[in-house]
This record gives structure tokens, C-alpha cells and sequence, in this order.
């Protein structure tokens, strides 16, 4: 007798060392079906997956806790290639596929047909010679259950994007035994036709008696296609629904949700005035920043404001500031206080009066193997002179006014350590995400970038991160950009905030906005608008 | 065809059309007959080309050229001394050296591959450097184990005087190994392109009746071409100038049989698994395939084959320097096929083909060239040496420049991408 559901995920725990990840987490998924899970990032959706095909980190990080059952009888998956003998198939998100092969052979890669060769007969195995109609045949199969007619020995280079997330499909489906199929955020990269063929092509898969995850963030296409929602937040699970007694606003606000008590500040409420000059005036800018594409982007930032850029991961809101700073290959139009901004520069825009303290710490942030006091002080030496003594035309370090500035800023920002001395790699995070803002603002910048100032830190030092940037803001009037995964953060410390999804700011929307607002926009849909949202 | 493409195709083989530009310069001041040129160069190819291919499987499987080959000559050095110190004769020896090197190769091969698996994207720095290592090693084996921890009975074997191996290896000694594979089956070059002519038309035949596209046209468009090939070779124009060359069919037809392994092997199983690795190592392994084995296996094959290269080419010279005469063998080799228009990415037979003989032609020609020019033989002599590392340098330039105009998108790109 069938069991009624193919997949049963039962009270799933999940722990990196102290941090839990998911707690009690369950998935329930009938054959046929498709089932969309919801969260943002750090919901734990990947961590679920991860559990699901018994990735390697998993079992390097102690194992999980709760059960798996297969058709109703528990299992364990010991590896991706175990998930896959056992029926489980993945769609990535970034495509799996060798350009300079042939739609057939990547759909049969490491599951060629091969007959036997005199190479073989002496040497084994693998040097059977290979089958390529066969293959060739299966490949027109796949294809054709995904309503492709493109020629099967087409090579996969130069492909339209939407054509290659077929293949990829049509490669899962031709393994035999498929029952559950894992589709990660597939409609991310493709137009709307090519996003509703999609869809279409899964409801296909599923009337075969395949099931479905569907992992997107775009809730219009959960409406659409699924027929069961599964919804995480902070790894926990919200709800579990069918689709037909929801709709997306309700989804919206159950993804976002208030999380309980954090560590915030609270700044009092303010209005700000509509006639402020603008400071930041950014007009289609296209940054092109790996896995933080920003395709066009255009907004206002007045003086004296923190202006929150938000998002989920992957969508490019990290590109922006990168992009105006000169770090990543930018074009567009960027005016700072009415001058125009060089773009693709970095000295010229840390030289306009723009400072940036980058996400990544550890990489571009600091010199690790360097003093505190040299890394506050380095580009304010190099790029406005300041610190330096002119001897006999060389220019030196001034290390006293170098050793009492680096007090100052150690006692203001209250960074913990030994001395100015102290290298910055043996800091704790939080201090040296203080000593990356010392120095931005050794600059003496009139306008602070500050892109996921929280990432990677522990709570208290959260708190003191973000009562410096606001009191930044208020003693000493300068204007802040802060980038941030996470909402709460922004919606604490902002005055407004800019969603960005797929590399487009989605809307500008008031801190106090609903977190149906909040999570629409996420999702690429302006809020007012739902149900003729852009991808629908 | 249309500009960009003329462009496009200028720029990949950029090299490969300097270096025809080059040798036509030094023909031209040289001074040599062609039919001399061309009795050099047959000499040359029959002992070089078998090296060069061995360098294209670990090309293909993404480890760029394999300069660790010194290693697998070092391999079938030690075969050739321990034959000698045998005394196994003529073709026997040759064939016992050769499966001696294999062990020795695949050993070698193994740890270098291992090796080359802890530095991915270092590989063809690494296994420079490895040469240069294990050239240590070899050393300590010839001068110091040799002859004091495994006695070496052959007085001519050892330096005379002190214990160790010799500076020179002579292979013509008592019926010795020297030059047996060419002497077994010698044509004229007109008689020797017919059987290849007909052994080339036989295989075309035979891949068109196995081909899933059967192409009738492009068949009967290279059956002609063969045909015409053949044809002007018994030219009696064309045969004076092949006057000198008497082609070794054995050394060229192990040749062909190497080229013809090469394609045979990248139609398995295993060359998938080669081609798949070599493309993207991520990809290849979320498909279930050991990246690390299958870049091992490629480097035991590649070394293997470079040991054999390196027995055809000193049995051809009928000596060798014990110490000295893998030294080049991998910068020659790399050298040779980046002049074919082969990148560090992308290789063919046929590009290892005409590679070595251009790079050989220019071997040949730049000296006399060098001493006509400028009074100077030692002039000519500096400018191949110069060119053999520039050429590897322009490669790699050339390389780097072509991956970074690939990945520049334009920003219209950028804004269209993904909305169509």
C-alpha cells in the first residue's frame, strides 16, 4: 500500500555548535504534489535541503536530530549520491552545466550508456566506448516531457538562460526511479514567458506523480503553481497551508513576521523634512558584482537621513554600494551633494567624501596583520594626506597624532583590545566592524555606506554597532546608507527603506510600513498592487 | 565569413600565424635547400612528436600542460640504464625498457597527481617546480644508489674512477637499442604517403559508417583531398625535394596510433569524465564523478606516454646525458604545442602536430638564419631559446586576456540578462 505522503520530514533539529538553526521543523510532502517552502534567508530553507540530500557539512557538524521518512519508512540519506539512488533530484539554482557539451552529454553526464571497445576489454570499465544514440535518445525523451524541440546535440554554450534551466530538468527527470524533485528558486533567472512555461512544465512533471519542493521568494508563482505551503522563519516552522485558503498577502506577513525580543535600538520617531537637499542621487546603475547582480537602480538619499537599502540575498542590494564606491565594474549615474560621482573609481569616490564599510570584513575591510591604529589611519593617509609629516620632501607616518587619534577612536567607539597596537586579525567581530567604521570615518566622510554592519556579530555588540551609526547621525549630521539582511535592523534605525529584488529597487517604503508591505516587496511585487504582481 | 569572426580567429592563433611569419623569414636567409630542411625535419618530428601528444589528456581534463613530463623521461632514463646494465640487445631491449617504464611512470605519475591535486589552479607552476624536484631525487639516484647501493656491473655504466653513473649513455654499444625502431621498416616519403594516405581513408570510413550524423559530402570532400595529397607526393617535382627523407614508418606509425588513442579515449566513459572534469570541477562533482581520481589518471597516462616520448627520442639519438637530457623536455614540449595554436585550456592532435613542426622548423632554421644575418650561429642559437619562452608567455597572455574579455559584460547586458 502507498504510503500517503512520499516524503516525511518529522522534527527536525538542526545545531552549528551553539547556534540552532532549526528546531522542530517538519515537512510533509504527498506524491504529486507540488509544495512551495517560504522563508527569508537564514529561515533555514537550505539548511532543510542540506539535511534532506545528507550533505557532507551536515555530518561534519554533528548530525541532526528528528527523522526522514521515504514513502512512509524512515531512512537515513548518507550522501547527495545516496539522496539520488534513493529518488531525489535537484534543480540548482546555478546551473550544472558544462558548456561545452552537448545537451546530451550533460543530461547524461557520469550516467553515459557505453557498449564495449577493444580499449575496454583490455583496461576495464571505463573506457567503454560510448553510446552516443542511445543517449542521444533518452536526451529527446527528457526534452520532450519538458516541451522542448530544440536538437539534442545543440551544445549547451550559448543557450538562452531559460533553455538551460530545462536542460537541467530535463537531466532529473531522465534519471530513473525520480519521485521528489528539489527546484531552487528555478524562475530566479528567467523572463516571465520562460517563468510561466516553467510552471507549467512542473504542474507536468507533477501530474506524472513526481512530488515537488519549490523554493522561491516570488509568492505571486506560489500562488500559482503550488499546491501546498510550508513556511519557515528563524528555524522555526510558521505554518503549513494549502494555497487554496491563503493568499499572498497572508503569505507575505507570515514569511516577515515581528521576531520576538532583540537587542534594537529604538530611536524616537522623527520627521524628516521633505525639502532636505539631496544628498545621494543615484540614476540606473547597473553594478556588476558576482551573485549581487544590480541590474538598474535609481533613488534619492536627502542629507541628514539614514536611508535603509533591504532585500534577500542574491538580489543585489550589496551591489549597490560596491558599485558607487568603485569596487565593482558600475555604469549608471551617480550625483553626491549635486557633483557628479566617477564611477568604476575607487580613489575618486573615497576622494568625493564618500566612506564605505564593506560586508566583507575580513576580506576587503581590514589588513589583518596590521595594528589597529594603522589600519584606522591607512586610507585617510593615502588618499587625503592626513597623519603624514613632510621631511626633507619624504612623506612619513606621524605616529604620535597616528597613536592619539587611535585612542580617541578606541575610547569613542569603545572597542575592546589590548592597545592601538593590536593586530586586527585577533579581534573579535564586533571590534573589528569598530575599527572598519574608525576608520571610515577618519575620512571624515559626509556620506557613510555602511553594508551589513551586523553580519557575523554577537547581539551586544549589535546593539553598539547600531547606537554608533545613529548617533553618527544625529551629533554630527551625517548622512548613512546602511545595507542589511536584516529587516528588523533597518526598520529600528531608518528613517526610510528601499527593497531591492532581482538587481531593481522594488519601492521606497516608510519604516512603519506593514510587514505584508515588507515581504510583497521582497518578493518583486509592489505593495497595491498584489495579484497583478509583475510576474504574474 | 564575417569580421569579428576573421578577428576572433586571428586572435586565437595568433601564435601559430607568428610563427609560420617567423620560419618563412628564417627559411628565406637560412640558406638551406628545402630538401635539407625537410630531411631535418622528418628526422626531428620521428623523435619528438610522440612527447608533445602526450601532453593533450591533462590539457583536456583542465590541468594546463603538464611540465611534470620531465618526470616520466626521468622514469625512462632509469628503464634505459637498468636495460643496459642487463644487457638485453636490439629491439628486445627497446621493447623491455618501454614496459619497464611503464611501473616506473605510473608511480611517478601517482604521486604527482596527488601532488598536483593539493594546489588545483597551481598545476602547471607546481609541476615545473616538481621537475625541478624530483631532479634531485634523480640525481641522488644516479650518483649515489646506483652503483653503491645497487652494484651497476657494467664498467661503462659508471664513471670511471668513482662510483655513480656516467654523463653519457651509449646506446650503440654490443647490438645496443639505438635507432631499431627506425631501421625495422623504412619507405621514400612518396611510398610511405600512399600507406598513409590509405590507413587515413580506411579510419574516415570507418568513423562516417559509426557517426550518428552520417555527412556524405564532408566525407567525400576529405577522400579527395587524401587523394590529392597522395597524388602530388609522387610528383617527380615533389619527390626531389623529398630526396633525402626516408620516412621510419614504425616511429610515424606509433605516432598515428597515439593520435588515434587520443580520440578514442575522449569517446569513453573515461575521456567524458576527462572532458567534464576539465570544463568545471564543481559541476563535474555535484554529477557524481571523483574529480581528484579522474586528474590522476590523467597524469599517470600523460606520464606514461611522456616516458615512452622520451625512449623514442634517445634510442633515436643512440645516446643520451645522464644527467641532462630530460632537463628541456617539458618546456620543449609545452613550447611546441602552444605554437600549434593549442592554449592552456584547449588541445588537439592536430595542433600538437603542427606545432612540433613548426617549433622544430624553427630549431632547424634560426641559427643558419642567425649566422647569415648577423655572422653569428650563437645570435640564431639565443633567438630560439628566446622564443621557446616567449611563446609559453604570449600563451598564457594570450589566455588570461581572452578569459577576461569573455567575463566583461556590458552593462546593456547586465540590464537585459534576465529580463528579456
Amino acid at each position: 500500500m502507498a504510503a500517503e505522503y512520499v516524503l516525511e520530514m518529522k522534527d527536525i533539529t538542526k545545531k552549528y555548535g551553539e547556534n540552532t538553526v532549526l528546531s522542530g521543523v517538519s515537512l510533509k510532502i504527498r506524491p504529486g504534489e507540488i509544495h512551495a517552502l517560504l522563508g527569508e534567508n537564514g529561515a533555514g530553507k537550505s539548511t532543510l535541503m542540506n539535511v534532506l540530500f545528507g550533505m557532507p557539512v551536515i555530518h561534519a557538524t554533528g548530525g541532526f536530530g528528528g527523522e526522514i521518512l521515504l514513502d512512509g519508512q524512515a531512512t537515513t540519506i548518507a550522501s547527495p549520491h545516496d539522496a539520488m539512488i534513493k529518488g531525489i533530484g535537484m534543480v540548482h539554482q546555478e546551473f550544472m552545466l558544462l558548456p561545452g557539451f552537448t545537451i546530451t552529454e550533460n543530461i547524461k553526464l557520469n550516467r553515459e550508456i557505453t557498449k564495449p571497445s577493444l580499449l575496454s576489454r583490455v583496461f576495464g570499465k571505463s573506457l567503454e566506448t560510448l553510446d552516443m544514440p542511445a543517449m542521444a535518445r533518452d536526451a529527446r525523451k527528457a526534452l520532450d516531457s519538458v516541451g522542448m524541440t530544440i536538437d539534442e546535440y545543440t551544445l549547451v554554450a550559448g543557450l538562452p538562460v531559460g533553455y538551460m534551466q530545462f536542460v537541467e530538468i530535463a537531466r532529473e527527470i531522465d534519471k530513473t526511479g525520480i519521485r521528489l524533485l528539489v527546484f531552487d528558486e528555478p524562475t530566479a533567472v528567467l523572463t516571465e514567458s520562460e517563468a510561466a512555461q516553467l510552471l507549467q512544465v512542473m504542474k507536468g512533471i507533477a501530474a506524472k506523480g513526481i512530488a515537488i519542493i519549490f523554493i522561491t521568494h516570488r509568492l505571486d508563482e506560489v500562488i500559482a503553481a503550488a499546491d501546498g505551503v510550508t513556511i519557515l522563519r528563524d528555524g522555526q516552522l510558521v505554518a503549513e497551508t494549502r494555497t487554496k485558503d491563503t493568499n499572498v498577502t497572508q503569505l507575505a506577513e507570515m514569511m516577515i513576521g515581528r521576531k520576538g525580543e532583540s537587542a534594537f535600538v529604538t530611536t524616537e520617531k522623527r520627521t524628516l523634512d521633505e525639502n532636505a537637499p539631496v544628498a545621494l542621487k543615484v540614476r540606473h546603475l547597473a553594478v556588476d558584482m558576482p551573485g549581487e547582480v544590480v541590474r538598474d537602480v535609481s533613488f534619492d538619499v536627502r542629507e541628514g537621513e539614514i536611508f535603509g537599502i533591504g532585500g534577500l540575498a542574491g538580489q543585489g542590494k550589496v551591489g549597490i554600494p560596491n558599485g558607487i564606491m568603485g569596487i565593482y565594474e558600475a555604469a549608471g549615474e551617480v550625483e553626491l551633494f549635486g557633483k557628479p560621482s566617477a564611477l568604476n573609481h575607487a580613489h575618486a569616490a573615497l576622494e568625493s567624501g564618500m566612506a564605505m564599510v564593506s560586508e566583507d570584513r575580513r576580506g576587503v575591510g581590514l589588513l589583518l596583520d596590521e595594528s589597529i591604529e594603522d589600519n584606522i589611519v591607512f586610507n585617510a593617509m593615502q588618499i587625503r594626506n592626513d597623519y603624514t609629516k613632510n621631511i626633507l620632501g619624504a612623506k612619513l607616518k606621524d605616529t604620535k597624532a597616528i597613536r592619539r587619534h587611535a585612542n580617541e577612536m578606541i575610547k569613542e567607539l569603545d572597542i575592546r583590545c589590548f592597545g592601538a597596537m593590536q593586530h586586527t586579525g585577533t579581534l573579535s567581530g564586533g571590534n573589528q566592524q569598530k575599527v572598519c567604521i574608525a576608520r571610515a570615518l577618519t575620512m571624515k566622510p559626509r556620506l557613510l555606506f555602511v553594508s551589513e554592519p551586523t553580519r557575523g556579530i554577537d547581539i551586544g555588540a549589535k546593539k553598539l554597532v547600531l547606537e554608533t551609526l545613529v548617533r553618527l547621525n544625529r551629533e554630527m549630521g551625517m548622512t548613512v546608507v546602511m545595507v542589511s539582511s536584516e529587516l528588523m535592523e533597518l526598520r529600528s534605525v531608518c528613517d526610510r527603506i528601499a527593497i531591492v529584488a532581482e538587481g531593481e529597487v522594488v519601492d521606497v517604503l516608510p519604516v512603519d510600513a506593514s510587514d505584508a508591505d515588507f515581504g510583497l516587496a521582497m518578493s518583486g511585487i509592489k505593495p497595491g498592487q498584489e495579484g497583478g504582481g509583475k510576474h504574474a | 565569413m564575417d569580421k569579428s569572426k576573421l578577428r576572433e580567429g586571428l586572435r586565437n592563433n595568433i601564435v601559430t600565424i607568428m610563427f609560420i611569419v617567423l620560419c618563412a623569414i628564417c627559411m628565406a636567409f637560412s640558406g638551406y635547400t628545402p630538401s635539407y630542411v625537410l630531411y631535418e625535419l622528418f628526422g626531428r618530428l620521428s623523435r619528438n612528436m610522440f612527447i608533445v601528444l602526450s601532453l593533450i589528456i591533462p590539457i583536456v581534463a583542465g590541468m594546463g600542460i603538464n611540465f611534470a613530463i620531465t618526470i616520466g623521461a626521468m622514469a625512462a632514463q632509469i628503464a634505459c640504464i637498468l636495460v643496459l646494465e642487463w644487457g638485453v640487445p636490439g629491439i628486445g631491449g627497446l621493447a623491455l625498457t618501454a614496459l619497464l617504464t611503464v611501473p616506473l611512470a605510473s608511480v611517478f605519475g601517482f604521486f604527482i597527481g596527488k601532488l598536483l591535486n593539493k594546489m588545483k589552479g597551481q598545476e602547471m607552476i607546481g609541476g615545473m617546480i616538481l621537475g625541478y624536484f624530483a631532479n634531485g631525487l634523480y640525481q641522488l639516484l644516479c650518483l649515489f644508489i646506483f652503483d653503491n647501493i645497487i652494484p651497476i656491473n657494467n664498467p661503462n655504466l659508471t664513471i670511471t674512477g668513482s662510483s655513480g653513473i656516467a654523463n653519457t649513455m651509449d646506446l650503440t654499444r654490443d647490438g645496443g637499442m639505438a635507432g631499431t625502431l627506425e631501421r625495422l621498416w623504412r619507405l621514400p616519403a612518396n611510398q610511405a604517403a600512399l600507406v598513409f594516405a590509405a590507413v587515413i581513408a580506411v579510419i574516415l570510413i570507418i568513423s562516417y559508417m559509426r557517426s550518428h550524423r552520417k555527412n556524405a559530402r564532408v566525407l567525400a570532400i576529405q577522400l579527395a583531398a587524401l587523394v590529392i595529397a597522395a597524388a602530388v607526393m609522387q610528383l617527380e617535382a615533389v619527390k626531389s625535394l623529398f630526396s633525402m627523407v626516408q620516412i621510419p614508418m614504425a616511429t610515424f606509425g606509433i605516432v598515428a596510433l597515439l593520435c588515434l588513442m587520443n580520440v578514442a579515449i575522449m569517446r569513453t566513459r573515461l575521456g567524458q569524465q576527462f572532458r567534464a572534469v576539465g570544463q568545471n570541477r564543481v559541476v563535474a562533482n555535484a554529477a557524481g564523478i571523483n574529480v581528484d581520481r579522474v586528474r590522476i589518471i590523467a597524469i599517470v597516462i600523460s606520464t606514461v606516454l611522456a616516458g615512452w616520448g622520451q625512449l623514442i627520442f634517445v634510442q633515436n639519438m643512440g645516446a643520451f646525458q645522464t644527467y641532462g637530457a630530460h632537463e628541456q623536455v617539458g618546456l620543449y614540449a609545452g613550447a611546441a604545442i602552444l605554437v600549434g595554436g593549442a592554449s592552456v585550456v584547449r588541445a588537439t592532435n592536430t595542433q600538437a602536430l603542427i606545432g612540433t613542426v613548426l617549433f622544430h622548423l624553427m630549431f632547424i632554421l634560426a641559427p643558419a638564419a642567425g649566422k647569415n644575418l648577423f655572422g653569428d650561429a650563437a645570435i640564431g642559437e639565443y633567438f630560439r631559446v628566446f622564443i621557446c619562452y616567449g611563446v609559453i608567455a604570449v600563451a598564457l597572455v594570450m589566455h588570461a586576456w581572452s578569459e577576461n574579455a569573455r567575463k566583461k559584460r556590458p552593462e546593456s547586458a547586465l540590464r537585459t540578462d534576465a529580463k528579456a
